[in-house]
């Protein structure tokens, strides 16, 4: 089925947050500092404040209060973990471009001009932003140290680092620079308020609710009274999951000005204020027997955080869960740098810790002379080693299958270097994802009207995989209606609850609540027919019912037949709604280990003499459960497979650190992918369902989608050329 | 808003004058550079005098050369029949470079002059000093990836970042330029400086001097030619270096010889002495090598362009060896 809002998109009636136009709108646009650590020790606004058009120019000294700031966030001891930047409190500096003041004007011309003139005077402080040169400062993250046995903390399964004293091993490092989100859609409010305690925003967000409740509590005001709307979302990748600073300075503008304010940051300002996937260096050590079993492992990673948060992510995750190998150590560390707070990015951690595991996979088959995907085959493992759980689905050998037949692994030589086209060299590499197959809890209107559509609302988003889309179609297949008769409302703070998309959840998550939904409606369409004294339906249960083409008829005879309009009529309503709320089951989720599953391969060409590699063809295979739209789950796949070889090929973020500032800012200088760099990519799904994890059998797409996709491009240069490129982006200077 | 006045004149003088008389005035063409520039607040100019209007698009053979008119669109060039049989060298330089919507932009006078694309010299709260003389050049000790092996002074490390002009400077291309003291031709090689201790100077155009179009004479190489680019990404990326190779073959030796790199200088860089070099020699891996290690005699890196000394000669050798088996 094709998207249901795709004419919109593709002829541009589909409204973005900074698209709307409100009556007496202003425009608001952010100063950043020009140093990364240290203080303002004058701000002069003289000229700004006098330029054409400006309303206002708001800092530090100036700023109208945020009431809910002045609250502790986390009020508990130890240590608290952080909390996010907050804007124009104070005069101190946390990381190069930080946001130092808001320039309010008539047009956004006007403010963009005036914002040039306001000129900050520093108390320079020595600022720490290499991450090589302050590793040693690296710390246990909070939550692990006040829970040693939460997630982040240091796991040992059988010996610690056993490793070390095998015969047959291999040990290396493995780093991935700072990687930006930058979605199409640059992050933008615009901020309304309506009443002084009633505030609407429109906001670039993957979070309707979370910004709400965050709002609400930054002002002081009911939940009830914050509006957040965010119909379309042009991509977010994750950077749309936390509340930035560049919104509470449009609502503080707001409210400054008294006007609505629009404020969208510039492209350079998405690479400092909106998050980052965090710089990592991991180490991996690996012992194998000789006929392949891997003996143990131990992981290590360290990921960058910011000053005043600590951001975490399960980078090692995926070590303690994959492999059969008796003996896993891991340790995760974070990194406290004069550096915005990161974000998680698409497969977040996963992707990152994914590139040195299968990396190190890789250079283990070599070191044993055994196929990768034979080695990986070796060490599957049949239940959650971790947990020790069985899986509720597990199909990756499957998978693994599929992809291995579609790039052809049989053309591929053991021995690097072998295969050539013309003077190209070419090379076979794979890599395994996996994310946990998450769900949560959220709430679904639906309401059958009499002529026989049915619309439901939920305040989830939808930043691209087609959320709206997949729902209308599990709806329609529920409750028998044609799916042209059926209108999934999101974006919007007034319907009822969903969490953040995110972590790949939406479609188990709010998918589940649709479903609840439909056999609600079945339920009460059924106990209407079956009071129906004088028909053959008397007694009918939803069992004995086909519900199809928005008839119910009786199974066993199905000329008896009724359409939903009809029986709404005979009842005199004018619509049939429901409520529901669905929620995994606990008791399920502890019974069973939940994943979802990728592998990828990959075949490239390098030139031995210029150093470029192009990937040349790439298949991603999927087991995500039942796929309920092939057309968009393709499209995730599709997406994450591009967005992997930006990761392996073209991506990464560089700071001059004498200056603690950026000087990768633009897309000319942080390369994201062309279509010159994305080859014939094949998405494959094992479809089969999950119906442990959620009553539709799905699990999630979006992250497995990237995770492994870095590493399978690294490792067929290696089988191309026999260099083993273990810091990314792979340029064409570390192939020479 | 920056306020600046426009005009649109149709007459050259009139559009000369104007860019001759005012300090703050400057021409604007396809505006791809410029208005990124103006934006950002690199440059400031209190007049923009649009030449659009001039009738300089034409692409036409002359006795002994093509005249390429100063307004002829990037994308037109490298499809222009004419381009493509006497000099598909340019055409491929032209194919390199951007995308095509900003081939379809971008003239080939605002070509030659475009800035460089050096981190520092766009971002104002960093120092340059080719943008603000005397303020230091960030990217001497910084990140210089991109940065100059020949050619840079201690002030300045920056390279042009033109595919268009590599092409040009191989094929002895020259300038023709009108302005207040009257017309003047510029040898291509003259065209673009080196940075010294003035790096803010970026060519030897004067103040208010128009170009109006470029000459590219008459020479044998239309069928062994290669313009390779290095770069980051498979499009849409400035070159890590490039190499315009033309070769004029007779069966397997090398009659003579054109090379230019681009990426590694203040200005496109013509490798003559490897030309002479090249020149009756066979047409095979062992002659570019050394061809290539001649060309790059006096090169030095930095610290992050230490690749650039193994790119560099690579380069040259898979370009000349794409233009000698070129067909
Ligand atoms: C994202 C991006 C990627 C790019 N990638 C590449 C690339 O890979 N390779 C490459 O070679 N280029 C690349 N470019 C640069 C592009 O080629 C130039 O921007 C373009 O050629 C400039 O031409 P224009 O007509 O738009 O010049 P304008 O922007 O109008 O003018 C540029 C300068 O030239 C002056 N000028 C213009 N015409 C004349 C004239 N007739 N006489 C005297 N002065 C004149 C102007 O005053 C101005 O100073 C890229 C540009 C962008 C924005
Ligand atoms: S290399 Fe030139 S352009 Fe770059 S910072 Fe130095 S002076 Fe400025």
């Amino acid at each position: 089925m094709d998207r249901v809002d795709g004419r919109l998109k593709v002829t541009g009636a589909a409204k973005y947050s900074a698209e709307y136009e409100l009556p007496n709108m202003a425009h608001a646009v952010l100063v950043g500092s020009t140093i990364a650590k240290g203080s303002i020790k004058s701000i002069d606004t003289k000229r700004a404040e006098n330029a054409p058009g400006v309303l206002a120019v708001l800092h530090y000294q100036n700023s109208p209060k945020v009431p809910g700031y002045a609250q502790e966030a986390h009020p508990t001891e130890p240590k608290p973990a952080g909390k996010p930047l907050q804007v124009f409190i104070d005069n101190q500096i946390h990381f190069n471009d930080q946001p130092i003041a808001v320039v309010v004007a008539d047009t956004l011309e006007r403010a963009m001009y005036a914002a040039k003139l306001v000129k900050a005077q520093y108390n320079v402080d020595k600022h720490a932003t290499d991450f090589n040169q302050n590793v040693p400062k690296a710390v246990l993250p909070t939550a692990a140290k006040r829970n040693p046995k939460h997630g982040l903390a240091d796991y040992v399964r059988g010996k610690e680092d056993a490793y070390k004293n095998e015969p047959l091993k291999i040990e290396s490092e493995y780093v991935i620079p700072t990687e930006f989100h930058n979605p199409m859609e640059l992050q933008s409010i615009i901020a309304h308020w309506e009443a002084d305690n009633r505030l609407t925003v429109y906001d670039k967000t993957q979070a309707v609710i979370g910004t709400q409740n965050a709002f609400a509590k930054d002002w002081g005001i009911p939940v009830e009274n914050v509006k957040v709307i965010a119909t379309f979302v042009g991509g977010a990748f994750g950077n749309g999951l936390h509340t930035w600073p560049h919104e509470t300075a449009a609502i503080i503008a707001a409210k400054k000005v008294n006007r609505p304010v629009k404020l969208m940051l510039t492209r350079e300002q998405m690479f400092t204020m909106v998050g980052y996937r965090p710089h990592a260096w991991q180490k991996v050590g690996m012992s194998a027997t000789k006929d392949g079993k891997i003996t143990a492992i131990t992981h290590e990673a360290i990921g960058q955080t910011s000053s005043y948060e600590e951001f975490t992510e399960s980078t090692l995750q995926q070590t303690r869960m994959m492999y059969t190998s008796p003996n896993v150590t891991t340790r995760y560390r974070i990194l406290p740098l004069d550096v915005s707070t990161p974000i998680w990015m698409r497969g977040p951690g996963e992707a990152t810790g994914a590139f040195a595991l299968e990396s190190a996979l890789d250079e283990m088959a070599y070191v044993l002379g055994i196929d990768p995907l034979e080695f990986r085959l070796i060490n599957h493992t049949d239940k959650d080693p971790e947990k020790n759980l069985p899986w509720s689905t597990k199909y990756l050998k499957e998978a693994m299958q599929m992809g291995a037949e579609r790039i052809g692994w049989s053309k591929r030589q053991l021995k690097p270097g072998q295969v050539k086209n013309g003077e190209w060299l070419v090379g076979y590499g794979m890599g395994v994802g996996t994310f946990g197959a998450n769900r949560g809890r959220a709430k679904v209107k639906g309401t059958l009207h009499k002529d026989g559509t049915l619309v439901m609302q939920s305040a989830t988003t939808d930043i691209g995989p087609g959320t709206g889309t997949a729902m209308v179609q599990i709806a329609a297949q529920n409750l028998g209606l044609p799916p042209e008769k059926i209108v999934f409302e999101l974006g919007s703070s007034l319907y009822p609850p969903s969490p953040s998309q995110g972590g790949s959840a939406t479609v188990a998550t709010v998918g589940s609540a649709v479903h609840a939904v439909c056999q609600a409606l079945k339920q009460r369409l059924t106990s209407m027919v079956a009071g129906n004294a004088d028909t053959s339906f008397k007694g009918a249960t939803v069992e004995n019912l086909t519900f199809k083409d928005g008839y119910v008829s009786l199974t066993a005879s199905p000329s008896a037949r009724l359409s939903f309009t009809d029986i709404l009529k005979q009842q005199n309503l004018p619509e049939l709604e429901v409520s529901e709320e669905s929620s995994p089951d606990n008791s399920l989720r502890q019974k069973y280990s939940m994943y979802s599953y990728s592998v990828h391969f990959a075949e490239v060409q390098v030139h031995p003499l210029t150093g470029q590699a192009r990937v040349t063809n790439m298949v991603s295979c999927a087991d995500a459960g039942t796929i309920i739209n092939a057309k968009t789950a393709g499209n995730q796949m599709i997406g994450g497979a591009v967005g992997g070889i930006g990761m392996a090929l073209t991506e990464g973020g560089v700071i001059d650190h004498r200056f603690g500032r950026y000087v990768t800012k633009d897309f000319a200088e942080y390369h994201v992918p062309v279509h010159a760099d994305a080859p014939n990519i094949s998405s494959l799904f094992v479809n089969k369902p999950d119906l442990i994890n959620n009553p539709n059998g799905t699990k999630g797409i979006g992250e497995i989608a990237i995770i492994g996709v870095a590493p399978a491009i690294a490792n067929a240069i290696f089988n191309a050329t026999g260099k083993r490129i273990r810091e990314l982006p792979i340029t064409p200077d570390k192939l020479i | 808003m920056i306020q600046f006045q426009y005009v649109k004149p149709s007459k050259q003088k009139a559009a000369i004058d104007t860019v001759a008389k005012d300090e703050t005035a400057m021409f604007i063409a396809g505006g791809t550079n410029l208005v990124d520039l103006m934006k950002r607040g690199i440059v400031n100019p209190e007049k923009l005098v649009d030449i659009n209007k001039l009738p300089l698009r034409k692409i036409e053979k002359e006795d002994g050369h093509v005249r390429i008119g100063a307004l002829a669109l990037n994308g037109a060039v490298a499809e222009d029949k004419l381009i493509l049989e006497k000099h598909p060298l340019l055409s491929q330089a032209l194919n390199a470079g951007a995308s095509a919507q900003l081939r379809n932009m971008a003239t080939v006078g605002g070509n030659i002059m475009q800035r460089t694309r050096c981190n520092y010299f766009y971002d104002t709260a960093m120092p340059c000093n080719k943008r603000e003389p005397g303020s230091g050049c960030g990217a001497l000790e910084g990140y210089n990836r991109m940065h100059a092996i020949f050619g840079h002074s201690d002030k300045c490390i920056a390279v042009n970042p033109s595919d268009m002009n590599v092409a040009l400077i191989a094929l002895d291309a020259v300038v023709l330029v009108s302005g207040p003291k009257g017309d003047r031709k510029i040898p291509f090689a003259e065209f673009h400086r080196l940075p010294g201790d003035t790096p803010q100077i970026h060519t030897n155009l004067q103040k208010g001097e128009l170009i109006t179009s470029v000459d590219v004479p008459e020479h044998p190489y239309t069928k062994h030619v290669n313009y390779l680019k290095v770069r980051d990404r498979t499009s849409y990326a400035f070159a890590l270096v490039s190499v315009a190779a033309a070769l004029d073959m007779d069966g397997s030796n090398i009659k003579s010889a054109r090379l230019a790199m681009g990426g590694v200088a203040h200005k496109p860089w013509r490798l003559n002495e490897a030309e002479q070099f090249l020149a009756g020699k066979p047409a095979n891996e062992a002659t570019f090598r050394q061809a290539a290690e001649i060309a790059m005699r006096g090169a030095k890196a930095f610290e992050h362009n230490k690749f650039k000394l193994k790119l560099g000669p690579n380069t040259i050798v898979q370009a000349l060896k794409n233009a000698a088996g070129a067909v």
